[in-house]
């Protein structure tokens, strides 16, 4: 699998927030995604009946999940392709390099996934003489820089032009180097260039799924670019990968979600190509891959299934959550430390490499709300949070001050006079100790917080002091 | 390798606290399968066919598509020609060897160089047929066969698409019965493309930019007998 630093969530997140050029690149983030997906939801009046349409299919999917499978799988063979279980990631890479094999392939195009960086397959293809390109734009510009992706549906949103620019310098040096590549359509155009010769030269192509489709056995993916397209098109080989809870029983269940899927994704009305494959060519087609290979992985979601983490199987990796949250606007998708950031990652993270690897995740929130109000798919991911959090607690992952401090809340919120009178001391204490200002520098045990920025100090009253005077006559 | 299968099922229905589904199970979804149900269809989906005509040019022109209308399809070898000409593209032409377009009279614009096949990626322009319109979105049912590769879809710079006013559909529902009575229930050619616009990308900088990988343009030639004449 892929490999971890989300134990080091702290030091990569203060790495985050003093680098100006990725402060000024999540500034897109703040504002573009979030009006567009505003704008796209108001356009269409249809549209909370339509998340809550596409939150009961997922759950009809998850309850029988097995059925859908099993129908999915039968449908794909009667049409001529096969499908790989693999229960974990190794298992998946085996089963990928085997069919690359069978065909002696040395060029692999991709297109975008989000499995395949879980599974870490382009280090793996790489180290067994098969060179991977990403088509993807975003993906192939990452890839050049040996960085991992820092959003899931923009995956390099944490670079800027100049960066873009210099890495194709470095990477394509049979190109004129005092070319002019300072604006972005000048670099799209080189990438369109370079990538074409490739998508045409690959022996395989491997593409993700953004649905498989039980009633038909096709898999669909969703994209602007149309790299997709020509990765599962033109190579002899279509393997498609995707984790089992990609399934969805009919054509029409796709729909309704694909309606929720773009808009909440980048605003759109609808991406550009949704295309749905099924097998391979045709007998007579004139064009399309000879094979068609399902690669389905577990990778441990069989086991969320049966956990209080089922909900976050409905994720269509949209992106939405990330681009509302204060989290990830402040500190970006890389210092999450492994595939998935923003709040999806802090349930998933935890679930699929463990707690005690990705703990400090569900931490890394405000509680504010704001990712399940925008979740097409309507995951209580707030409240999977919390969860992570009692299970870190319980598991005792939590730092022992933490522990104690919540232990002696504990002790006085069960005991109502108590915590009046510790709320109403402590609100006093607090008043004395800010001044004038009313702000207080430093405060001990609260040092994580005053270290960066000063704490408003209360009025002196406790809320339930204040709510008393209120409903006094 | 051959019963990881049987381990993931049975821990799927481990996590379902369940043993391998029933036979009524099964037969619940059978018969969800065989008769989909429908989510909602916008409202904008379900227009009476002039506007639902009217929507789907303004979408797919949201879209970023360019749209003509023309009367019958004897005219569409001159639609095209004057698209070329006035796009200051080359008078070459691949079509897709479809009967509905292959056997549109040429003739009538003898200086098009028109050939048929699939694409090898050196072709400027194509046209293809589409099987379906959604109005709800602007958008184009494209599917392949021995007459329509997708390489024709997919790798000229401008891809010109001939529609006409009766398959234009309201919702995505519609146009997968469209498919369906085309091919037959629960049978699928290899390809199905959804065409919204022209490719583009928005990796750099999130700056939307036309022509990423697939078609920089996307020309749709709407052939509507009660089009009058354009623009």
């Amino acid at each position: 699998m892929q490999h971890a630093s989300s134990r080091r969530f702290k030091e990569n997140a203060r790495r985050a927030l003093d680098d100006a050029q990725l402060q000024r690149a999540l500034g897109h983030v703040k504002k573009n995604f979030v009006e567009r997906r505003a704008a796209a939801a108001a356009r269409l009046p249809e549209f909370e009946a339509l998340r809550d349409r596409a939150r009961d299919i997922k759950n009809h999917v998850l309850e029988n999940l097995d059925v859908y499978l099993e129908r999915f799988e039968a449908k794909v063979v009667a049409n001529g392709g096969q499908v790989h279980w693999c229960a974990d990631a190794e298992a998946a890479r085996q089963t990928i390099l085997r069919i690359c094999r069978s065909v002696n392939a040395k060029l692999v195009t991709r297109g975008k996934t989000m499995i395949g960086e879980e599974i870490a397959l382009n280090d793996f293809l790489e180290a067994n003489a098969i060179t991977p390109i990403e088509t993807d734009l975003g993906e192939y510009i990452i890839q050049l820089r040996h960085e991992p992706p820092s959003h899931l549906i923009a995956p390099a949103i944490h670079v800027n032009k100049e960066q873009v620019a210099e890495t194709f310098r470095a990477a394509h040096t049979d190109l004129d180097p005092k070319r002019p590549l300072t604006e972005p359509p000048a670099l799209l155009a080189e990438a369109r260039a370079k990538l074409r010769s490739r998508f045409l030269a690959a022996d395989v192509g491997i593409t993700g799924a953004n649905f498989l489709v039980a009633e038909t056995g096709s898999s669909i993916i969703v994209t602007n670019e149309g790299n997709g397209d020509l990765t599962q098109t033109l190579p002899k080989i279509h393997i498609v990968l995707a984790s089992l809870e990609k399934v969805v029983p009919t054509l029409e269940d796709a729909a309704t979600i694909l309606r929720v899927l773009a808009r909440s994704a980048t605003g759109q009305e609808m991406s550009v190509y949704t295309t749905v494959s099924t097998g391979p060519r045709r007998a007579d087609d004139l064009d399309g891959p000879e094979q068609y290979h399902v690669v389905l992985l577990d990778n441990g979601r069989s086991r969320m299934l049966g956990s209080e983490f089922r909900e976050a199987l409905r994720c269509i990796r949209c992106g939405a959550c990330l681009n509302h949250c204060p989290i990830y606007h402040a500190v970006g998708g890389h210092a999450y430390g492994w595939v998935y950031s923003g709040p999806i990652g802090a349930v998933l993270t935890p679930s699929l490499i463990g707690v005690e690897e990705a703990g400090h995740l569900p931490n890394a929130s405000t509680f504010c709300g704001r990712c399940e109000s925008v979740c097409p798919m309507r995951i209580p991911l707030p409240k999977m949070m919390r969860h992570w959090r009692e299970r870190e607690f319980e598991r005792h992952l939590s730092p022992p001050a933490a522990r104690w401090a919540l232990r002696l809340w504990a002790f006085a919120a069960k005991r109502p006079a108590l915590y009046r009178l510790g709320a109403s001391i402590a609100a006093r204490l607090l008043k004395l100790r800010g001044g004038q200002s009313g702000r207080i520098a430093s405060l001990p045990l609260a040092g994580g917080w005053t270290a960066h920025r000063d704490m408003p100090a209360p009025e002196g009253r406790s809320f339930q002091q204040l709510w008393a005077e209120r409903s006094r006559p | 390798m051959s019963d990881t299968r049987g381990q993931i099922l049975g821990a799927i229905r481990k996590s379902l606290r369940r043993e391998a589904p029933s036979p009524q199970m099964q037969a619940e979804i059978q018969a969800r399968l065989a008769d989909p149900p429908r989510g909602p269809v916008p409202a904008r989906g379900q227009l009476e066919p002039r506007a639902r005509l009217e929507l789907f040019v303004a979408m797919a022109k949201e879209a970023a598509c360019t749209i003509v209308r023309v009367a019958d399809v004897a005219t569409v070898p001159s639609a095209v020609a004057d698209y070329l000409a006035r796009e200051n593209l080359p008078a070459k032409l691949r079509v897709a060897p479809d009967p509905a377009v292959a056997d549109l009279p040429w003739s009538t614009r003898p200086l098009l160089e028109v050939s048929t096949g699939r694409s090898d990626g050196s072709d400027e322009v194509s046209l293809t047929p589409a099987l379906a319109g959604i109005a709800e979105t602007g958008t184009l049912m494209l599917t392949s066969g021995p007459e329509r590769p997708t390489t024709l879809n997919f790798l000229p710079e401008t891809h010109i698409v001939m529609l006409t006013a009766e398959q234009v559909v309201g919702g995505m529902e519609e146009a997968w019965d469209r498919l369906r009575e085309r091919y037959g229930r629960g049978v699928m050619p290899r390809t199905v493309n959804l065409v919204t616009g022209p490719s583009r990308s928005a990796d750099i900088e999130q700056t939307l930019q036309m022509g990423a990988h697939g078609p920089r343009r996307l020309h749709i030639i709407l052939v509507d007998g009660e089009a009058t004449a354009e623009p």
